[in-house]
């Protein structure tokens, strides 16, 4: 499984990306500039988290128009994989490769904390290493994460249980005070109908390594490299 | 011959979206006494200038501009004003 990590000016977290990947995964990783337009040798597309161009107009507004992403969008039309984490996902939403779009916390703070998930939903590559339901710990640090679709676009992500990940309490309650942000429905984290694509605001790739302190995010990685399930 | 148009582009949060940061201005006005306001709401404003062969052409590529960049029609709307020089 050969992953590939974009880099835009402004992305931090592309290196610990491939820390996890190449260096806790042992799977080749390579860096894609942002104007490299050539993806044909990567298995899974990875946009990472930080400030892609510095996120001038909106978060993930200007990436988007990258050669690179273009390139993305051939891949992830071609069934082949792709996340975004944090910025990434606001990357993915602007792009049109996921619906809805991430908007300013609910109580204006940039939060940087460790928040607990319920995992919905464990018959595609990113989830396949968690059990349904349950609760693991994630960091995030955004600014801008709360999730917002209108009704319609949320009643249809409900509906095709295109909801991957959502902030809850310690026992896995979805609740108001669980919810950091202000994210409709607990949105933490969702894909796109076809399941291969995936866009998540927490970062999985910063609780991958024990030196860190918390690897639940470790499975997501870990659930890329078995075989892929068959969709329910 | 082409001629030079000024657009002014207002760009807003559609009714349907929370503004927080409207929200913590409209509690800042009222703490200044100013209790009779009932909502801030905060959006963009941009100015562009561009050159096109008359009003029409201006403003279809100026709709293109904002539904393809300068809003994101999932959460914001916008209009504009066009003056010529």
């Amino acid at each position: 499984m050969k992953f590939g990590v974009v880099v835009f000016p402004g992305s931090n977290c592309d290196r610990d990306l491939v820390w996890v990947t190449q260096g806790l995964l042992n799977q080749p990783t390579r860096l894609i500039w942002h104007e490299e337009s050539d993806l044909s040798d990567i298995d899974v597309v990875v946009v990472p988290g930080g400030f892609s161009y510095g996120d001038y107009l909106r978060c993930g507004a200007i990436a988007r128009f990258s050669p690179v992403m273009q390139a993305t969008l051939d891949h992830a039309r071609a069934g082949k994989l792709v996340m975004g984490i944090c910025n990434g996902f606001q990357v993915l939403t602007e792009a049109g490769l996921l619906p809805g779009a991430l908007v300013r916390n609910r109580d204006l703070n940039f939060i940087c904390d460790r928040v607990p998930l319920r995992v919905e939903r464990t018959d595609l590559m990113w989830t396949q290493g968690y059990q349904k339901g349950q609760v693991i710990t994630v960091p995030i640090a955004h600014g801008e994460g709360s999730y917002y679709a209108d009704a319609d676009t949320l009643n249809e992500l409900e509906d095709n249980q295109q909801v991957l990940f959502r902030y809850c309490d310690a026992n896995g309650n979805a609740t108001p005070e669980s919810n950091p942000n202000g994210s409709l429905n607990n949105i933490a984290g969702i894909c796109n109908r076809q399941g291969n694509v995936l866009g998540m605001m927490p970062h999985p790739e910063r609780a991958s390594d024990q030196a860190l302190g918390c690897v639940d995010g470790f499975a997501l990685f870990e659930g890329l490299l078995k075989a892929r399930p068959a969709i329910a | 011959m082409t001629q030079k148009y000024q657009a002014q582009i207002y760009v807003t949060l559609r009714p349907s979206v929370l503004d927080p940061a409207g929200t913590a201005v409209q509690s800042g006005l009222s703490h200044m006494g100013y209790t009779n306001v009932d909502q801030v709401r905060i959006g963009k404003y941009v100015e562009v200038t561009l050159n096109a062969d008359d009003e029409d052409a201006a403003r279809q590529q100026l709709d293109r501009i904002c539904d393809e960049l300068l809003a994101n029609p999932v959460i914001e709307n916008y209009r504009f004003d066009l003056t010529g020089s």
